[in-house]
């Protein structure tokens, strides 16, 4: 078993689907619109190299799939910043975060030396949050 | 321009308590960061948090203080300055009220214990942070 995709909140592909590629750097999977399905789009992305898994970019659904409630809700979790992490990991999380700093990602926290290697933060536009780490492989030895 | 919601400009606000805790910043510049006058700021902030922006500031440099009681040999006073309080007294205070125990009485319950699993930084912050909690609440569970 392996996990293939998981699915993270935006509240807009467009903005969301800049944000991944020219910010981050990451890969579109896939991109399609289904007008049978009330032009639902599944929209993923990974990073270069990561074919086997990828993000789903969901955008929250209307009625009937979500009431109009459950999608303000969702909507005011995200913007909270509660509706979902990214833990991802990098070889080199000082030059990740300059590389990335350079394109505009605005950092929360920039990288900090921890027990278990080097990590920064960032958040995607709809408040997603981001961890950036380098592990250090000897922490739990 | 995708529609930004509200809430996520509080967002940045409490973002900047997390990133920036250890300089001399107050509720002020929080709301400069959110982009609200003070008083609609700390009104929407605990709306959107069930705490006002003072009680979260306070309780994330308390919560740092607590891990670097556990994690560092610092001395208190350092470790007062080094999370961007000022008084090493109101800290103490502070401190005893939200912990239930002195800064010094705190570091020897808790002997360092970081190797046992990688838990992420933002994840230690996150469930680390005390409840915040006045003496008038104290006193009002204690009458009841």
């Amino acid at each position: 078993m392996k996990v293939a995709n998981t699915q993270l909140w935006v509240h807009d592909q467009d903005e969301a689907l800049a944000f991944y590629t020219e910010k981050l750097g990451m890969e579109v999977r896939n991109d399609v619109t289904m007008p049978e399905m009330g032009d639902f789009r599944w929209l993923t992305v990974s990073p270069a190299g990561q074919e086997d898994y990828s993000i789903v970019l969901m955008a929250i659904p209307g009625e009937p799939v979500m009431s109009e409630d459950s999608a303000e809700q969702v909507k005011a979790l995200m913007a909270k910043g509660f509706a979902g992490t990214v833990f991802l990991t990098t070889d080199d999380c000082q030059a990740s975060y300059e590389e990335l700093k350079a394109r505009g990602v605005e950092f929360t926290e920039a990288p900090e030396e921890r027990p278990y290697g080097i990590d920064a933060g960032f958040r995607d536009p709809s408040g997603n949050s981001f961890r950036l780490t380098q592990v250090k492989l000897s922490a739990l030895t | 321009m995708a529609f930004v919601p509200p809430a996520r400009h509080l967002l940045r606000a409490k973002d900047l308590a997390d990133a920036r805790y250890f300089e001399p910043l107050g509720v002020e510049d929080l709301a400069r960061a959110a982009g609200l006058s003070r008083a609609h700021f700390s009104r929407e902030f605990r709306r959107a948090f069930g705490e006002s922006p003072h009680a979260y500031l306070l309780t994330r440099r308390l919560e740092r203080a607590a891990a670097l009681l556990r994690t560092t040999d610092n001395s208190v006073a350092e470790i007062c300055l080094a999370v961007g309080l000022q008084g090493i007294g109101s800290f103490t205070t502070s401190f005893k009220r939200i912990y239930g125990m002195t800064p010094t009485a705190y570091r020897e319950a808790f002997p360092p214990a970081v190797s046992q699993a990688i838990v992420p930084a933002c994840v230690v912050r996150a469930y680390g942070r005390p409840q915040h909690s006045t003496f008038r609440e104290d006193s009002a569970k204690a009458s009841t």
